[in-house]
């Protein structure tokens, strides 16, 4: 084994042991691409091994309905982790990660574990860096995690592969967002929560809702769920829903089938990741540039070239 | 500039892409000004800066721990002993993280923080000389 190799088992028992410290380095090591050990996946029959994706526009509530309902949660469950995720800048690729603000109520609470995490797209990092954290923490004995994304845009709708169940949070008066992202966030719901129910509004959107879903089979319908967060009211609700929604899934199998999903999405994106770094070493040699070149200048097409180019990037993984 | 490079598993690195920095705020009084201000050059800089407001002791030291952060930043304000605590149980729970703070941070707190190995920029103090010790604190110069 080599050295790093030793490093990540013995960080590895640690937590798996119950050291806090070991299982937040090992997630840290996780974002920065390390190879782990492997681990051991969640069990599909059991009822507190669930990730639960929360999504939404940004200011939606994500983070204090997260927040409250991990309350509720771990009265059942006995421990919950929450993932919040933030956006890294493109440009200075740092980030400011704020969800813990809203989380403060646990924030001394040994049954709940918060991490917050930047995209750091400048790896591909979402999916990757979340899922393999996700994967740490329910190896570590932390079966219960609370997902919640970063706000609406194109990242969001990853959650349909990492997390095992969606919940989609919107607000009163949305109507207009709502038929903007039908095609995408109104598909990945598995649940539809609104929040900030007290506000005006609320019918014409619980319509909306209604009238996206009604021609959906009645098993497979979301549910609907009005809450005001940071007040707790439908907290308990959503609960409930959850554990109905999780029920039926595992009974239909279909919690089996997003979970191989999940692994398969992982696998993909690690091959993406390969290409894209040998891509990467590749703009730095003098085949690379003759091949744009010869595209540039009409000596070559677009498929040809990418032909070329996809033998040597398949010769430098082969390698590695 | 040449590539950055970091080890995946020490985190070893030579620029501030993945370096996290928490921001805390340990007095009652004080506002939410100063420490924005420096979260968002550390940002700009290339820090992830984890935000929790105001906190006790023990909480700075659970999110230091969970979040696995290379640098706290404390906010002091007013009620030195809070943040002298914090001090004292980062010290013996994370260990070798190291700590800087700013704040309105009068002339014997100050000395007594800088006892316990603590960094302080008191009002004045300006961006870059903050950006600056953040790198050099998280090992990156």
């Amino acid at each position: 084994m080599s050295s790093d190799a030793v490093v990540l088992s013995a960080l590895l028992a640690a937590a798996l042991d119950g050291d806090r410290q070991a299982l937040a380095r090992l997630i840290s090591a996780a974002e920065r691409g390390a190879t782990l050990p492997p681990l051991t996946p969640p069990t599909d029959r059991a009822e507190h091994q669930l990730c639960i994706g929360f999504t939404g526009a940004p200011g939606a509530g994500k983070s204090t309905l997260v927040s409250a309902l991990t309350g509720h949660l771990i009265a059942e469950a006995g421990a919950a982790a929450v993932l919040a995720v933030d956006p890294s800048s493109p440009f200075s690729r740092g980030a400011l990660l704020g969800d813990r603000v809203r989380m403060h109520e646990h924030a001394m609470d040994p049954r709940v574990f918060i991490r917050s995490m930047a995209t750091r797209s400048e790896t591909g990092g979402l999916a990757r860096a979340t899922q393999v954290a996700r994967r740490i923490l329910q190896a570590c004995g932390w079966g219960l995690v609370l997902l919640e994304t970063v706000g609406v845009g194109q990242v969001e709708l990853d959650v349909v592969y990492t997390a095992d169940l969606v919940v989609v949070v919107l607000n009163p008066g949305w109507g207009d967002e709502i038929q903007a992202n039908k095609a995408g966030l109104m598909e990945i719901a598995d649940i539809f929560v609104i929040n900030k129910a007290d506000r005006e509004g609320l019918e014409s959107t619980r319509r909306d809702i209604d009238a996206v879903i009604i021609n959906r089979p009645e098993h497979q319908r979301p549910a609907v769920v009005e809450t005001v967060a940071s007040e707790g009211k439908g907290v308990k609700e959503l609960a409930k829903a959850i554990s109905l929604a999780r029920e039926s899934l595992c009974a239909s199998g279909e919690l089996h089938r997003r979970r191989q999903r999940q692994f398969a999405t992982e696998l993909e994106q690690e091959l993406l990741r390969r290409f894209k770094v040998s891509m990467t070493q590749l703009r730095q040699e003098e085949s690379y540039g003759e091949l744009v070149e010869a595209l540039a200048s009409g000596a070559d097409t677009l498929d040809g070239a990418a032909s070329r180019l996809q033998k040597i990037v398949l010769g430098k993984i082969a390698l590695r | 500039m040449s590539e950055p490079t970091t080890n995946a598993t020490t985190g070893a690195t030579t620029s501030a892409t993945g370096k996290r920095v928490l921001m805390a705020k340990t007095g009652l009084d004080g506002h939410w000004r100063g420490p924005t201000i420096v979260a968002t050059a550390l940002r700009d800089a290339g820090f992830e800066v984890i935000m929790i407001g105001m906190a006790r002791a023990e909480e700075v030291v659970q999110a230091a721990i969970d979040e696995d952060v290379d640098l706290v930043g404390l906010n002091v304000g007013g009620h030195v002993d809070v943040a002298v605590r914090a001090v004292e149980q980062i010290q013996s729970s994370c260990d070798g993280v190291p700590i800087f703070a700013g704040g309105v941070v009068p002339p014997h707190a100050k000395r007594k923080l800088e006892a316990l190995g603590v960094e302080v920029y008191p009002p004045g103090s300006q961006l870059p000389e903050i950006v600056e010790a953040a790198r050099r604190l998280t090992g990156i110069i």
